[in-house]
């Protein structure tokens, strides 16, 4: 059951994502985007990672994916498409970045090398527990500290915002 | 029980909670207008007190939080240079803040946590407070950069500085995932222990992640080819933020290279000298070679702190080959706390000249300047034959040190390339004082004024070189002692 | 484990299944007939004269990053409450390192109040 949902949610994956860059009408692109952080979120479900999948869904395909069709609405489109049409070494650059990423991933799932080590929680005291519970122990008392401090980026974040994007500041 | 309480011991990251503090406050009383004229006060007794403390922490060695912060001699090093940073641009953003006089709080606030991300950047064994310090640093200065939002040239330079930045932030932190996923751990100190122990084979995604993290922070610190960005940054941003990045971001960055380098990567650092040499030699001659032919003075600087990244780098390098090496170490420290003194000082007089409406930034515009304002026209000199390296500055007994720590490790290679680049630097850093003593001067400087707050910050930066290079022994004798 | 989740799949497949099956069943049952008039957007019978596609005001990009940034606010939340009753009773910090957090950005959100971030100017 699991590898049927794997593979059928990886399906539309990749194929949502492949038509994300396909399509040139860029609000399109976005709504295939959510489509891709969705399958994701399920993938992360199959591997017993319910924080990461709720999160997934809450701020990428719901915040995230808002902001990012506001910026595309805030955008004069037709301008935008004449000056992004020049920028052909960027496919490059991506091109390249791809197929590095792609050999890596090769090199690590058939070689099965490079794995590092194995940490002490294994997939099925994951699935007793709960994820959600296991990282909020460890969130909560080893890694305090920076939890703190990312609420001090959220705060620099709010600062750009009105500095950056209110009218009279 | 998967858990354990961690320690909490609030002295151990002091200055920081004193820097955000004074940020908070200088926020919200930004607010209000009856009440913002006491921001800049807060801000300099929230420094003193932060100065105040790294005194009463100094050789303590405090740790903190489960060994994810510490206070050693190091960190509080390194947060000094910061904070002389800061202070030393605070004193130079009268003129800034009076012209964008509701931004105060913003101003000053965005100064602040930028600091507080350097700090936390130097002062902590985590890899993830490392890159939440960066986050913290790198979002003030994308704000930063963008701030005079009604002029196109510093909205592009925020939007390049942001762009690039992000995307080299994923490189980062991609770095970061590979080598907790090869070494089980983001703790410095427990990636040295699994280096050391040698049970599990280093895998070459573990190195790929470390040279993933030297690129990330190399785009940060202006290496080539990550430097990209800097000129239109540097030239696009109000003055003084340009002076405030040009020094702490590289002072962060650097901090972070040794750390990794001395601690968590040393027994495999080795491995990588070449391509840090390559990285070197790279990064001065391009810095030095495209300054030359600049005519706008903050271009000018721009290319000239990468090239200065280069010298710095070349130091790092012998640092690698030689890990031992604490002189090598010390002069990374030495020369980054002259930088911070020598470039906070000359884009002061950047600053001290520009006009409000229109700036004055071309390099022949200063022509005349030694006649008709001396005191400036000094400080520049003084600062040109520092970043230069002409003795009696401390811009040449930096150089000296960074250029005998290479031979030390044996890179005489690496020594003489980086003593020709300095050597090409002199012609375009005396070009900036043969025009101020040697030509006619063709703009009517009658509009600079007296301004005694900005001479101040000249003064202690002029004070800081001279000093620094003439008794240089005893800060050495400090530095050497300090890992 | 994947037993839990059955109802969430249930409703997935009901909801695709419903949304398709409307759009292929008014392809297939309703009646078309195509005219220049029936292409165009309906806009309470004036004809259309401009793009329809324009600029939208920068203020909705404001209340957009104001929700991201409060929407992960909450994310750290939810492992917390999880956690809070276990971890309580071994020590109050973990209350407290949440009401530090959450009075930091208190603060950001007292600024953002002040300064007019939630008025529709």
């Amino acid at each position: 059951m699991e590898f049927i949902l794997f593979y059928i949610f990886g399906f539309i994956a990749v194929v949502s994502a492949l038509l994300i860059i396909l399509q040139k009408n860029p609000i399109y692109s976005a709504v295939f985007l959510i489509l891709t952080l969705f399958s994701v979120a399920i993938l992360f479900l199959l591997l017993n990672a319910q924080f990461v999948a709720a999160v997934q869904v809450l701020v990428y395909a719901g915040a995230i994916m808002t902001l990012f069709l506001f910026a595309i609405m805030l955008l004069n489109i037709k301008y935008e498409e004449k000056a992004f049409s020049k920028l052909a070494n960027l496919k490059i650059t991506g091109i390249f970045v791809t197929f590095v990423l792609f050999i890596e991933f090769m090199y690590m799932i058939f070689l099965r090398k490079g794995l590092g080590i194995a940490g002490n929680i294994s997939p099925e005291k994951v699935a007793e527990v709960g994820n959600v519970e296991l990282i909020g122990k460890i969130l909560f008392t080893k890694y305090l500290f920076p939890f703190e401090v990312a609420s001090l980026v959220l705060l620099v974040a709010m600062v750009g915002v009105i500095v950056l994007a209110k009218k009279k500041f | 029980m998967d858990y354990s309480i961690p320690t909490i011991n609030l002295s151990v990251i002091g200055p920081e909670i004193i820097i955000l503090l004074t940020a908070v406050s200088v926020l919200i009383i930004g607010l209000f207008p009856n009440y913002r004229r006491w921001s800049i006060s807060i801000v300099f007794i929230g420094i003193i007190f932060a100065f105040y403390d790294i005194y009463y922490l100094w050789n303590l060695n405090q740790v903190g939080f489960d060994g994810m912060v510490l206070a050693d001699n190091f960190a509080l090093l390194f947060d000094i240079i910061f904070l002389i940073g800061t202070l030393l641009t605070l004193l130079l953003s009268g003129n800034f803040i009076n012209q964008y006089i509701r931004g105060t709080g913003e101003y000053l606030s965005l100064i602040l946590f930028a600091t507080l991300g350097m700090m936390l950047m130097a002062s902590t064994n985590d890899l993830i407070v490392i890159f939440l310090g960066l986050e913290t640093l790198s979002i003030s200065l994308y704000i930063l950069a963008a701030f005079r939002r009604s002029r196109e040239d510093s909205l592009e330079a925020g939007l390049k500085y942001f762009l690039l930045g992000a995307f080299t932030t994923g490189f980062l932190l991609y770095g970061i995932a590979l080598i907790y996923g090869s070494t089980g751990t983001t703790n410095i100190y427990s990636i040295l222990n699994f280096l050391k122990d040698g049970s599990v084979e280093i895998g070459i995604l573990f190195y790929i992640g470390m040279i993933l993290i030297i690129v990330g922070f190399g785009f940060k610190a202006a290496f080539v080819p990550f430097h990209m960005w800097v000129p239109d940054v540097y030239e696009g941003s109000a003055t003084p933020v340009t002076a405030f990045m040009s020094a702490g971001v590289k002072a962060a960055s650097f901090a972070v290279f040794l750390r990794l380098f001395i601690t968590g990567f040393s027994p495999i650092i080795s491995q990588i000298t070449g391509i840090l040499a390559v990285l070197a030699i790279l990064t001065m001659t391009v810095g030095n070679v495209i300054a030359i032919v600049q005519t706008n003075i903050k271009r000018m600087l721009a290319y000239s702190s990468i090239a200065h990244a280069g010298y710095i780098l070349v130091a790092l390098t012998a640092l690698s080959r030689n890990i031992e090496s604490e002189f090598s170490a010390a002069s990374i420290m030495y020369y980054i706390l002259v930088y911070t003194f020598m470039n906070i000082g000359a884009f002061g007089v950047v600053i001290y000249m520009e006009k409000s409406e229109e700036e004055v930034l071309k390099i022949s515009d200063y022509a005349g300047l030694g006649f008709k304002k001396p005191f400036a026209a000094i400080c520049m000199t003084l600062f040109m034959f520092s970043l230069a390296g002409i003795p009696p500055t401390a811009g040449f007994m930096g150089k000296l040190y960074i250029f005998s720590s290479a031979v030390e490790s044996e890179l005489y290679g690496l020594a003489v390339i980086g003593v020709l680049n300095a050597v090409i630097a002199v012609y375009y850093y005396l070009r900036v004082v043969i025009f101020m003593y040697m030509k006619e001067a063709v703009l009517d400087f009658s509009y600079l004024s007296a301004r005694p707050v900005m001479a101040l910050s000249l003064s202690i930066s002029v004070g800081g070189i001279i000093y620094l290079g003439i008794f240089p022994q005893s800060l050495i004798n400090l530095l050497t002692n300090i890992l | 484990m994947l037993k839990e989740y059955l109802p969430i799949l249930i409703l997935l497949i009901f909801a695709f299944v419903f949304a398709f099956g409307i759009l292929l069943l008014s392809h297939f049952v309703g009646p078309r007939k195509y005219s220049d008039v029936k292409g165009e957007p309906y806009e309470s019978g004036i004809k259309p004269f401009m793009d329809a596609r324009v600029r939208f005001s920068v203020k909705f990009y404001i209340i957009a990053v104001l929700f991201i940034i409060f929407d992960v606010e909450i994310v750290f939340l939810y492992p917390w409450v999880v956690v809070y009753k276990e971890i309580v009773s071994q020590g109050i910090f973990i209350f407290i390192e949440m009401i530090v957090f959450v009075v930091i950005l208190l603060i950001g959100y007292f600024y953002l109040w002040k300064r007019g971030a939630f008025e529709w100017e």
